[in-house]
């Protein structure tokens, strides 16, 4: 078919012309960057935190009027006060195991600092940033973390100290993240290494596959799964127990919580927050990027639908106003496929300028975008794919006036004028 | 002559029905989505406290070392050691002064079988609630003279005074706190500012309820209660956190003038030097920002919500344009219908007001319809567990903005529609009939 009649019939709409192509632009521009924001956000939350997380809940409590932990006498008294607890929540029927933890991914409480080769190494460039996980020798089992080499913590190798001591272990097991960086070759198990630039050396002994740290936070991008295990029972004022429920109880296993311990020691503080569950604790984690996500894509739905609506409102006053045309040309002999293809090739031109400008506009709203917010550059996929679907939104769009100006018949042209 | 273009609008919107209610559920949705998102917006951005705000100044001075520091780009550090905190407090150059850091407050329970529960608290000295014209219910705060004593006195929130003693006085009762007991010697009013601003960069959320304890800060300390937020610059002792190396304050001074600002700047640099000279500081940068300047560089509200505003904007944008062009599209239907006027001797300036007159009224119903969509959207943002929730609601400013927003975006949408139907030569259209 010429394109010449389309292109002389374009030149005296042009208003129209350049709304729908401003249009098809603008949306282009908008829900290629929506998209990428989306798929940003679905990344990050379905990251792997290496924890088996069915079945595993967590228990936050504090003491009442219990000592403070800066003498000896203090730091054994709540190291038993916490070996009763882990007694009595391991009776349990519906527990399969318990551990003392510090804390656990997505849990935005942590520990964090450096592992170095060399002793007494501060802040200096070549060090590893990590996340500490504090725990005894049932914290591997119960957080269903995936060892890959050494062996794991057994009772005598846990240690107990107050909070506020920073003693560095002898001992410890480290993701493999940190393994593979400061032992590119070979096996980390029985290599040495320096924590917080201290000069105590401290002994690999296993590797973890992947354990993520708890900060969620674009700040942990950089060493989101650098975690190192020490085998260590903290001992303060509160105290955080991980607990797997048996397949199927974890309900009742939260729920025989709070019971339980207050049967221990009623002297302590646990509230709504207190016992919750990992799919809580993920939930909250990702709550915002959910949202977000969610958010940005029933907007794009709407853009789409915006648009997709302004074409077949445009089209079909072309067709209105052109139904004279129409009648001529099928009176001429044009069949109904030339005049659908006519409105549809139409359709596509005016598109493809609007996509054309649109990819530009999205190019440049996501610089924008990285300048004043967190954002990377958008893959030209994303773009692409935006215009493809963009441009077929088009074609779905103008199929029906598309369709009703191909019925009209031949006899149109003999009237009105 | 305006009601006849109301007539002749009415009636044309009329005529199509689908074309109309297109053009005013695109108008209101975009209109919604907009007033949500800067609801929202100007919610989290706003005025904390709007009479006292440009009195109030956040001081920063850097205790930390040589490591990574870059002199001239390293900003100073969000909070401050509690030597530099007293030193600056003891100095007395400003109307006022105050440090703080928040704390988890356990407090045990009135009744026996109740269970303790935890609170928010802030630890801080006597000014500060002359200083935040923070409002009494009952008694007052303490003196700078039980600061210094560590008096063991408490002023209280309305809700933990309404949960505790049903909201009667309790002014000269005792509650435990951390395992002391504390003589409570002020209720507050109702007092959350938002966003909270002095919880900046202590560890607490930005927005919600307020803080239920006040504590004098050395007492607090005496009873082992520890700030939410600290960071060291060097292995620290910190069950002694008044001497380690470690930052875990903030400081609000008062100036009421420019000159006492100038003055207070100098007074801070003058500061920084002189520690530096006695070998505590190595970096002389100091920093004085007014209330709204720290609020903007912390970066209180959250990216995400910048973010949505700017996408909801973008959505309008797009809603406009499709209006123009399906405005168009009904009015040069009308081309017959123009021609006639014009031939009859209606103006072409008639023409461009009947024309406008038509979006306009798109526009306001668009206008009303945005209105439900927002109140929907605030509804929905009420039920998001974000701790601003609470707050999203439609008041008369953005109320009267939302017209104002549809009117204006449809008149701008009716420009151009309305401009070609008043260029139309009457003579072609008769013509054609």
């Amino acid at each position: 078919m010429a394109l010449h009649p389309i292109l002389a019939a374009l030149r005296k709409h042009k208003s129209g012309v350049v709304l729908i192509s401003m249009q098809i632009a603008l949306t282009l521009a908008i829900v290629c960057n929506a998209i990428f924001i989306i798929g940003q956000r679905i990344d990050r939350v379905n990251r792997l935190t290496g924890l088996d997380e069915g079945n595993l809940f967590l228990v936050t409590q504090q003491w009442v009027g219990a000592p403070s932990g800066d003498d000896p006498a203090g730091v054994e008294k709540l190291d038993s006060m916490q070996k009763e607890d882990l007694v009595a929540l391991r009776t349990l029927p519906d527990v399969a195991s318990v551990a003392s933890i510090n804390s656990l991914p997505l849990l935005n409480s942590s520990s964090n600092g450096e592992i170095s080769l060399k002793p007494g190494a501060t802040e200096s460039k070549g060090n590893t940033r990590t996340t500490f996980y504090f725990g005894d020798e049932q914290m591997l089992s119960t957080l269903g973390l995936r060892l890959i080499a050494g062996r794991a913590f057994n009772t005598g190798d846990i240690q107990h100290h107050s909070f506020r001591d920073q003693t560095e272990p002898s001992i410890v097991i480290v993701t493999k993240p940190i393994a593979d960086k400061l032992f590119p070759q070979g096996s980390a198990v029985g290599k040495v290494m320096y924590l917080d630039g201290g000069t105590t050396p401290t002994t690999i002994i296993g590797v973890v596959e992947r354990l993520q740290v708890p900060g969620s936070g674009s700040w942990t991008n950089n060493f989101a799964y650098n975690a190192t295990l020490e085998p260590t029972r903290i001992d303060h004022n509160y105290a955080r127990y991980v607990v797997r429920a048996k397949p199927g109880r974890l309900e009742a296993a939260m729920r025989a919580i709070p019971p339980t311990l207050y049967k221990v020691n009623p002297l302590r503080v646990l509230d709504d927050d207190s016992v919750k569950s990992f799919a809580d604790i993920r939930a909250s984690a990702y709550r915002a990027d959910i949202g977000m996500a969610i958010l940005m894509g029933v907007v794009c739905l709407i853009l789409l639908g915006v648009t997709a609506a302004g074409i077949v409102g445009l089209t079909s006053f072309w067709v209105g106003q052109r139904h004279r045309q129409i009648g001529v040309r099928r009176a001429l002999g044009a069949r109904k496929i030339d005049i659908l293809h006519y409105f549809q090739i139409e359709n596509l031109m005016i598109a493809g300028i609007g996509a054309v400008i649109g990819v530009l506009l999205a190019l440049g709203l996501n610089a924008w975008l990285m300048q004043h917010f967190e954002m990377d550059r958008i893959p030209l996929a994303y773009v692409l794919v935006g215009l493809v679907a963009l441009v077929i939104l088009g074609q779905v769009a103008v199929f029906v006036p598309a369709r009703r100006a191909s019925n009209v018949s031949p006899v149109e042209a003999t009237r009105a004028a | 002559m305006f009601d006849y273009y109301l007539g002749l609008a009415l009636r044309s919107l009329r005529r199509n029905k689908v074309l109309t209610a297109l053009m005013i559920v695109t108008l209101g949705l975009g209109i919604g989505a907009s007033i949500t998102t800067l609801t929202v917006l100007r919610l989290l951005s706003g005025d904390p406290l709007p009479q006292k705000s440009a009195r109030l100044f956040y001081a920063q001075v850097d205790p930390y070392t040589k490591d990574g520091y870059e002199a001239g780009k390293t900003k100073p550090q969000r909070l401050i050691a509690y030597t530099d905190a007293m030193n600056l407090l003891h100095a007395h150059q400003a109307d006022r002064q105050v440090a703080l850091a928040l704390t988890d407050a356990r407090i045990a329970p009135l009744r026996s079988g109740e269970h303790p529960f935890f609170s928010d608290g802030v630890m801080t000295t006597a000014d500060f609630f002359t200083m935040f014209d923070a409002p009494f219910q009952y008694g007052g705060g303490w003196s700078a003279a039980d600061d210094e004593s560590r008096a063991q006195v408490v002023v209280i929130s309305d809700f933990l005074n309404d949960k505790l003693f049903g909201g009667a006085s309790s002014v000269g009762r005792i509650i435990r706190v951390n395992d002391h007991d504390l003589r409570i010697i002020g209720v507050l009013k109702k007092w959350a500012p938002q966003p909270r601003f002095y919880a900046q960069e202590l560890g607490g959320r930005s927005y919600g309820d307020g803080d239920a304890v006040f504590l004098p800060l050395q007492t607090a300390r005496a009873a082992n209660m520890d700030p939410t937020n600290d960071d060291c610059w060097a292995v620290a002792d910190i069950t002694k956190l008044e001497t380690a190396p470690c930052i875990w304050l903030g400081f609000w001074v008062e100036l009421s003038s420019d000159a006492e600002v100038a003055a207070y700047t100098q007074f801070l640099s003058n500061y920084a030097q002189q520690q530096i000279a006695l070998g505590r500081f190595y970096r002389p940068e100091v920093a004085l920002s007014d209330l709204m300047q720290w609020l903007r560089n912390e970066k209180v509200v959250p990216d995400d919500v910048r973010l949505q505003a700017g996408l909801a904007f973008g959505f309008l944008l797009i809603c406009v344009v499709n209006t123009v062009g399906l405005l168009l599209a009904k009015c040069l239907r009308r081309s017959q219908e123009i021609g006639v006027r014009r031939a009859l001797g209606a103006m072409r300036r008639e023409i461009f007001a009947q024309f406008m007159v038509e979006a306009g009224m798109v526009g306001l119903a668009g206008g009303l319809l945005g209105l439900v969509f927002a109140e929907f959207g605030l509804w929905c943002i009420r039920h998001q567990p974000a701790e601003y929730a609470g707050l999203a609601h439609l008041d008369v400013h953005m109320f009267l903005l939302t017209f104002l927003v549809a009117l204006v975006s449809s008149l701008v949408a009716g420009l151009l529609p309305a401009w070609r139907a008043s260029q139309l030569a009457p003579g072609s259209q008769l013509k054609a009939a």
